[in-house]
């Protein structure tokens, strides 16, 4: 037998086992409109690059008349590749074979390139597409998610993790995702709940589409569960390839350097402010008017837009973003503000991103709803991952910081390294109009016009207390700037403190309030 | 994604008005509402199995009241005061959503 028959022999095998649930299942998953799983991994991946492995593994089931059928590569394809020249690890569930279904060697899959990608210090991306546990291998496939949890927990904050929902991922499936660093959603594709609307109608009567339990506009804008939205799978590949060209490959590196640029802005940062503290404008105006090429990318642009986080390079170097937006919600910090700012934080201090605060925000959402919905354990979220993070801290207070929040937006007091102060800041405890009320009560209500004395003592506070030089005579404050010089310090400020070591005591871990 | 937020209204965080927009979430919540000692609403969406008592009924704390299934579960609702059972509202079979209005007590 000449070696040409082997080699003809398994290119024949490839060629069956790579069509995954064969024509007639590919169609149908095309006219649902998606891709089929071999082609996303193609169109995220550099050319040529995608090297797979586990081509020939086949399912275990034996019960149910399982044991005839043939399931190509059990429902996933696992591999590794390069995106910009950075390798990385993918797994792609294959909805055609099988609906995607998890079994016990699709789970060993998924777990194998999960322990590679963890020894090898890559990134790991993850495409879901899966109606969920392969319910004729029963408690197997429990197990091979509980192994998939575990994994993801075991290399969270040592390798970026990418999830990216391209169809169903339901029941617990979801908690793969829910535990990597960010979830990726496409519009009208994207479904992700723990109880679908079926059970949800039979236990409860109450009826909703999938869509609208979890489709990605709901999990981008309401529970911000997902923190990139696409209208196409297309888009949400170029999303990531440009995620993974910020991000560094393990916590052990930096992000990849640029580079520099300078931003394409014309006109002066200060016009972007108005001078009435009480008309709002879109912070992110400011960060374009810093960043190199004035490219910010905004992560969960949607969800709790009262703050904005992002990256941006300054100097080519990769740096977080966190600013109040007071284009919405005048900025202020609620539930879900302070959970989104608190764990893009922990992100960049895990991963050696600094992380560069803009203030602008009159203090915490108030209201019924928030207090109980646990504004105070949300709130010191905040607290706690700006006090943990040891990578450079630098805050730029544009305007108002006030009470709890000018402590929690990175203040020099939780260790903030940097702390600049435009002349427009107000740092103090409220606002004027609160603070005169309560300090000036007896003056204003004993006055004969008792209007006219509050605004004189609102002016007053307002000439004493809201500016930057208080702060500034304490020293919280290092340096109160022009607008204009802002990036000009930033990147001074990133400059020198490249080799920043801040040590903490040892500990297993902290207890932060999730 | 298309915006779908408001225009630009007054927002008051403390003393000072701030001009700024709304998230549909922030628009979308519901105002808070003092709980109601007369009232017995619904922990939990289910349906109702059993009533234990009826109109008029004098119960003491800690009896119960009625059986909503739920969750494959069959919870009992207990009174939470010595009282009497002033009305029930809704009927044994029917099932009812969750923080709805079942049965009116009194002291």
């Amino acid at each position: 037998m000449s070696l040409k028959k082997h080699i003809l022999d398994l290119r024949k095998r490839r060629e069956k086992v790579q069509l995954g649930g064969g024509e007639k299942a590919i169609e149908k998953q095309m006219a649902m409109g998606k891709m089929t799983a071999r082609s996303r991994i193609l169109a995220l991946l550099d050319n040529d690059s995608f090297t797979e492995y586990d081509l020939f593994v086949e399912h275990e089931a034996r019960d149910f008349g399982m044991d005839k059928k043939e399931l190509h590569g059990d429902g996933v394809i696992i591999g590794t590749g390069t995106i910009y020249g950075a390798p990385v690890a993918i797994f792609a569930q294959d909805f055609t074979v099988a609906g995607g279904s998890l079994g016990l060697m699709h789970a060993r899959k998924i777990t194998k390139i999960m322990d590679h990608a963890l020894k090898m210090r890559m990134p790991l991306i993850g495409i879901n597409d899966s109606g969920g546990a392969r319910i004729q291998e029963g408690v197997n496939s429990l197990a091979g998610y509980g192994e998939i949890f575990y994994r993801n927990t075991i290399a969270s904050g040592v390798i970026p993790q990418i999830s990216v929902i391209l169809g169903p991922c339901a029941g617990g499936a979801v908690y793969s995702p829910a535990l990597t660093d960010f979830v990726f959603m496409v519009d009208q594709i994207s479904k992700m709940f723990i109880t679908g609307p079926s059970v949800i109608k039979t236990v409860l009567g109450e009826e909703i589409s999938m869509e609208e339990l979890g489709g990605a506009r709901v999990h981008a804008e309401i529970t911000g569960n997902a923190h990139f939205f696409a209208s196409s799978e297309l888009e949400c590949f170029e999303q990531i390839k440009k995620l993974i060209s910020f991000i560094p490959w393990n916590n052990t590196q930096k992000a990849k350097v640029f580079p520099p640029k300078e931003p394409k802005f014309n006109g002066k940062i200060e016009d972007i402010i108005p001078s009435d503290p009480k008309q709002p404008y879109d912070v992110r105006d400011v960060i374009k008017a810093i960043v190199d090429d004035s490219d910010f990318f905004e992560i969960q642009e949607f969800f709790a837009p009262n703050i904005v986080i992002g990256f941006g390079r300054m100097n080519g170097q990769t740096t977080g973003f966190v600013a109040n937006q007071p284009l919405v919600l005048a900025g202020v910090l609620d539930c879900d503000s302070s959970d989104k700012a608190a764990r893009f934080i922990r992100y960049c201090n895990a991963f050696n991103i600094p992380i560069i605060t803009l203030e602008d925000m009159p203090g915490y959402l108030p209201g019924v709803d928030q207090e109980h919905a646990g504004v105070i354990r949300h709130g010191a979220k905040v607290l706690y991952a700006y006090s943990e993070a040891s990578v450079p801290k630098i805050t730029v207070i544009l305007r108002k910081a006030y009470g709890g929040g000018y402590i929690a937006m990175n203040s020099r007091h939780l260790g903030a390294d940097f702390m600049f102060a435009w002349p427009t800041a107000e740092i103090a405890v409220m606002g004027p109009e609160g603070a005169a009320n309560i300090i000036f009560k007896k003056e204003i209500e004993e006055a004969e016009d008792p209007d006219k004395m509050r605004e004189v003592k609102v002016q007053e506070y307002i000439e004493r207390f809201a500016n930057p030089y208080v702060a500034a005579a304490k020293g919280y404050i290092d340096s109160v700037i022009e607008p204009e010089e802002t990036r000009k310090l930033l990147l001074h400020a990133i400059e020198v403190s490249s080799n920043k070591i801040d040590q903490r005591p040892f500990k297993k871990h902290g207890i932060p309030p999730f | 994604m298309e915006e779908k937020k408001l225009e630009l209204v007054d927002f008051a965080v403390t003393a000072r008005k701030y001009k700024t927009l709304l998230t549909i979430k922030y628009a979308n919540r519901k105002p808070y509402e003092a709980p109601n000692p007369f009232e017995i609403r619904s922990h939990i969406p289910g349906t109702i199995v059993k009533f234990m008592v009826k109109e008029g009924d004098r119960v003491k704390e800690g009896e119960v009241l009625l059986i909503l299934e739920a969750m494959k579960m069959m919870n009992k609702v207990l009174m939470p005061y010595d009282g009497k059972v002033t009305k029930i509202m809704v009927a044994e079979g029917q099932r009812v959503p969750k923080n709805h209005l079942i049965v009116e007590i009194s002291e």
